[in-house]
């Protein structure tokens, strides 16, 4: 879809771009498109090299094709994939591409030539955000043969941004130049820009720089920069930590309901999480399979059967076993721990052993840029707000309505309930759904940031029940704290001293902090019928 | 068919444990077959990777049946789970040598279980053929390693990264899981690296527990970090964690010609559950890609297929893929039974002894050797980088064979150690 539209867009802009760089008298030979294919990694360097110099439109097409990976050899001829056809770019022939068809490998080196290559014809495009984004890739890769062509944009650059990455993207090709003075110039505008792409230019320099003037001069730029950097890395290890516990609080709401209000000892959490989760791939995979066109949509479908999947798994689960286990909190450990068992087991003899593959609507991969050095994952931001907004719906549906009046009737005084002619039975087994369909809530989320598999929710249960027991059993503010706090300490502390040492020192502090208060962060106050 | 006969025998056996006459029943079986041994966990955490090995050998056990078998007898394979529980490997072990007097033991992923099945097979005098890429600093008379030393993955895998095509890295992220390998293999690279000429505040070492799966913060540190010279990240993360992690990698936007990261863990297999479009350019470094093209290759993986469609086994069935231990797996048990054919007798010291210098044409297109001396393949290496499908173009190998260095010369003290194994 993106990729077809980029293409699109090149087409659109391309006689424009040629009235800049291109030269009419010139064409692509295919003898010039083989030497860019096929050979060693510095000849095909060279030959890329020069035909950016006289590139005509073809050429711009080609090197699309050749950064899409969508370039292929028959025989003699280069032919530009479209689908399964083969498009010989000289002739304008399309024709079905045989089984022998070679690959075009490029290597990282390859691709970083092709691309800035690119980026130099791009940057005479009518299209701010090309150009801007032809400028930056110029600055990344900087590179003096490139200079006459920055100069020549810079003169018609209208665009201030524009023109100001133009000019760093100069002084960085200009930093490993002869002249002292020179270099002084391009060291002292590249410091002006508080980025991590101009620190990384002025420490490279750093590091072959004899002049001890412009060594200083460096140093201190790099100091500047360093400074100014700080703000991002502190709001970024927030961030982080507020992700972290946007997910431990999804994973331990449904927890607080099963474990939590109805004190089932839930083994089979993590398990109901991982239905979720393959509820998710279902969908996914049926979407790509019968609607690849609204594929980026599939999980405002994904979100409610993630939910109905594991609701239902939880309902049986409770009709079936729990309801004869209520008050023996033991025994529905070691039940449930076997149904988890069970559940996986099944969950491998149907869909196999391996990892299955989630893909992420397109919409949620990269990331928005608030800082220099600050990016914002998408997905990231989309499961905060997903867990705002379980948490909102949750809230709403236990503190306002008549299901949640009753499923705290029932936890608090079941007998007394039950003489008011609540159906206590039944409120159990929708109670419990609940938890499992939050739970499959969970597992949906989880299955846009890791993997998904037979063992998932292994791996979260004892998050998960640190979550609930820090935050007091029964409470859902509790849950909420100590999720949001946990993952907040959790990062911090990674930061200093690394993710292993920062998992031990977190539970050990939750082993302490339960010794000295047991009934966690927030204790029920006042009588309660069980206690 | 199968199955009915193994519950018949189960039965069988167990009667006779009841009677007391078990030795005289199983003496009575091992003279008409040659029983193979295979320890690989096929559920627990691990069995993502080891399932398929086992199928790789009933695949060679099959295929060595249907031309005759060995010796004359036909090969009855012994399947144990030891489900991904280290202590678990070595009671199979015993019960493999011991109870089902196997000839010999395919098996073993990480490191922890070899370790732990070791001194089982030393002291019962077994043999056991280990198909992983491992740290090295071991050498066994019983055990041989099919599976690539650090200098025939790490210490190509890093020259490539410091070389122009690889990018000419200067600085670098060592990353793993906390265990026994990473540690080991890092331990290498750096001593590898400060040879070179990098300085010590150019190396970043980083670790993560099993199973880690949040990997922000130790991705906004490869991102500070590379601001200061070109970096590339070495990745020895164990399995399923690198989705997480190069989720990560690909949404804070570091690319592969940034920030090149070279995985020794992440294969065919591993990618098999994984989107990868954010990860195309990121690098492995193996023995073997299934996208090498070579007849021996093309072979291989038409056998395999036929053999996944024919069991039906899951996943493979409908996508076939091989990887580096698959093939190692295959190539040991193939030199093994030249060895027993040249030895003419499955005598565990006698096919030590004609084990050596055994030669296998290999899938990744090399007449594979069994050095003479110190139990470990003769090998290439080849760099892959990622492609949008989940396969490898290779984007660079060693002219020949690498003779495997399972003490590593970077390590202190290992310049004084045998390059074979001590004779009992």
């Amino acid at each position: 879809m993106m990729k077809r539209w980029m293409t699109g867009k090149t087409h659109a802009l391309l006689s424009l771009v040629l009235l800049a760089v291109a030269n009419s008298s010139y064409a692509l030979t295919t003898q010039e498109m083989r030497s860019m294919v096929d050979g060693e990694t510095d000849a095909r360097i060279e030959a890329l090299g020069k035909a950016v110099v006289q590139a005509d439109e073809k050429t711009v097409l080609f090197l699309q094709a050749l950064a899409d990976d969508a370039v292929k050899l028959v025989a003699e001829q280069v032919l530009v994939v479209k689908g399964a056809q083969g498009l010989d770019l000289l002739t304008g022939v399309s024709k079905p591409l045989p089984d022998t068809a070679q690959d075009v490998i490029s290597n990282n080196r390859l691709r970083g030539e092709i691309d800035t290559a690119l980026a130099a014809l791009k940057l005479f495009s009518p299209d701010t955000t090309l150009r801007l984004a032809a400028a930056t890739a110029l600055l990344k890769e900087p590179d003096a043969a490139k200079l006459p062509l920055l100069d020549k944009a810079l003169s018609n650059e209208k665009d201030t941004r524009i023109a100001a990455v133009i000019r760093l993207a100069q002084a960085a090709a200009q930093l490993g130049s002869e002249d002292v003075a020179i270099r002084m110039q391009s060291a002292r505008t590249l410091a002006e820009s508080k980025t991590p792409e101009t620190q990384l230019q002025l420490n490279q320099r750093l590091g072959q720089e004899t002049d001890p003037q412009v060594k200083a001069l460096l140093q201190t730029a790099l100091r500047e920069i360093e400074g100014a950097l700080h703000w991002g890395e502190r709001l970024g290890a927030l961030f982080t930590g507020a992700s972290l516990g946007s997910i431990l609080l999804l994973v331990a709401l449904g927890l607080a309901i099963t474990y939590g209000l109805m004190g089932v000892i839930n083994m089979a959490h993590g398990e109901l999480m991982m239905i979720g989760a393959y509820a998710t791939y279902m969908v996914q995979a049926a979407f790509r399979k019968y609607l690849p066109d609204a594929f980026d949509v599939y999980l405002v479908l994904a979100v409610p059967l993630s939910f109905l999947a594991s609701a239902v798994v939880g309902a049986l689960l409770e009709r079936s076993v729990l309801r004869h286990l209520y008050g023996r909190p033991l025994e529905t450990l070691l039940a449930t721990w076997g149904i988890s068992l069970m559940l996986m087991q099944g969950v491998r003899s149907i869909f196999g052993a391996q990892n299955v593959g989630v893909e992420n609507p397109s919409w949620m991969s990269g990331g928005v840029q608030v800082m220099a050095n600050l990016t914002l994952p998408y997905n990231r931001l989309v499961i905060i707000a997903f867990a705002a907004f379980v948490l909102l719906g949750m809230a709403i549906l236990i503190g306002k309505t008549r299901l949640g009046l009753f499923v705290r009737g029932v936890t608090q005084n079941r007998p007394m309930a039950s003489c008011m002619g609540v159906n206590t039975a039944r409120i159990d087994t929708y109670a419990f759904a609940l938890g499992s369909g939050i739970a499959g809530l969970a597992g949906c989320a989880l299955s846009q940031v890791g993997n998904v598999g037979p063992d998932l929710g292994q791996s979260y249960i004892v998050d998960s029940f640190m979550v609930v027991v820090l935050g007091g059993v029964g409470q859902l503010a509790g849950t909420v704290y100590a999720a949001l706090g946990l993952g907040l300490i959790n990062k911090i502390l990674e930061g200093w001293t690394g993710a292993v040492l920062a998992k031990i020192c977190v539970l050990v502090f939750i082993i302490i902090f339960i010794q000295k208060r047991p009934q966690g962060i927030f204790a029920i106050k006042g009588r309660s019928a069980e206690a | 068919m199968m199955n009915r006969r193994g519950n018949l025998k189960a039965l069988a056996l167990a009667s006779a444990m009841a009677a007391g006459t078990l030795t005289f029943s199983l003496q009575a079986q091992a003279a008409d077959t040659i029983k193979v041994g295979i320890l690989h966990s096929l559920s627990g955490t691990m069995a993502i990777s080891e399932t398929v090995l086992k199928d790789t050998v009933l695949m060679a056990i099959d295929e060595i049946n249907a031309k005759g078998g060995l010796l004359g007898k036909k090969l009855e394979p012994v399947v144990v789970d030891p489900a991904s529980n280290w202590p678990l490997f070595a009671e199979k072990t015993k019960q493999l040598l011991g109870q089902d007097k196997v000839s010999v033991i395919f098996g073993c992923w990480t490191s922890v279980s070899r370790k732990s099945v070791l001194p089982v097979v030393e002291e019962m005098n077994g043999l056991l053929f280990y198909p992983v890429q491992y740290e090295g600093e071991e050498l066994s008379k019983n055990v041989f390693y099919t599976g690539a030393a650090p200098n025939q993955q790490a210490i190509p895998a890093v020259d490539y990264l410091m070389s122009k095509d690889g990018g000419s890295a200067k600085r670098w992220v060592l990353l793993g899981t906390d265990y026994v390998y990473p540690r080991t293999t890092n331990k290498i690279l750096r001593a590898y690296l400060i040879s070179k000429g990098v300085k010590e505040s150019d190396i970043d070492e980083k670790y993560t527990p099993f199973g880690h799966s949040d990997y922000q913060t130790i991705v906004a540190d490869i991102k500070k970090f590379s601001a200061g010279g070109k970096t590339a990240v070495v990745s020895t993360i164990n399995g399923d964690s690198n989705v997480p992690f190069y989720k990560e990698l690909g949404n804070a936007g570091l690319k592969a010609k940034d920030v090149p990261v070279v995985a020794f863990s992440v294969g065919e297999e591993e990618l098999r559950g994984v989107d990868t479009k954010p990860l195309v350019g990121h690098l492995a470094a193996w023995n073997y890609f299934q996208s090498i093209k070579n007849p021996a290759n093309d072979e291989f993986i038409k056998k395999w297929s036929a053999y996944a469609k024919a069991k039906n086994i899951a996943g493979h069935k409908d996508k076939p893929l091989t990887n580096d231990p698959m093939e190692a797996t295959y190539i040991g048990i193939n030199m093994w039974k030249q060895a027993v054919e040249k030895a003419k007798s499955t005598d565990t010291d006698k096919v030590i002894a004609a084990m050596a210098g055994q030669t296998f044409k290999a899938p990744s297109g090399i007449t594979s050797k069994m050095d003479e001396k110190n139990h470990h393949l003769h090998k290439s290496v080849f760099i892959g980088e990622i492609k949008a499908d989940g396969q490898f173009n290779v984007v660079w190998k060693t002219p020949g064979p690498v003779k495997a260095k399972p003490w590593s010369p970077y390590i202190p003290g290992n310049d004084v150690k045998p390059d074979e194994p001590a004779k009992k």
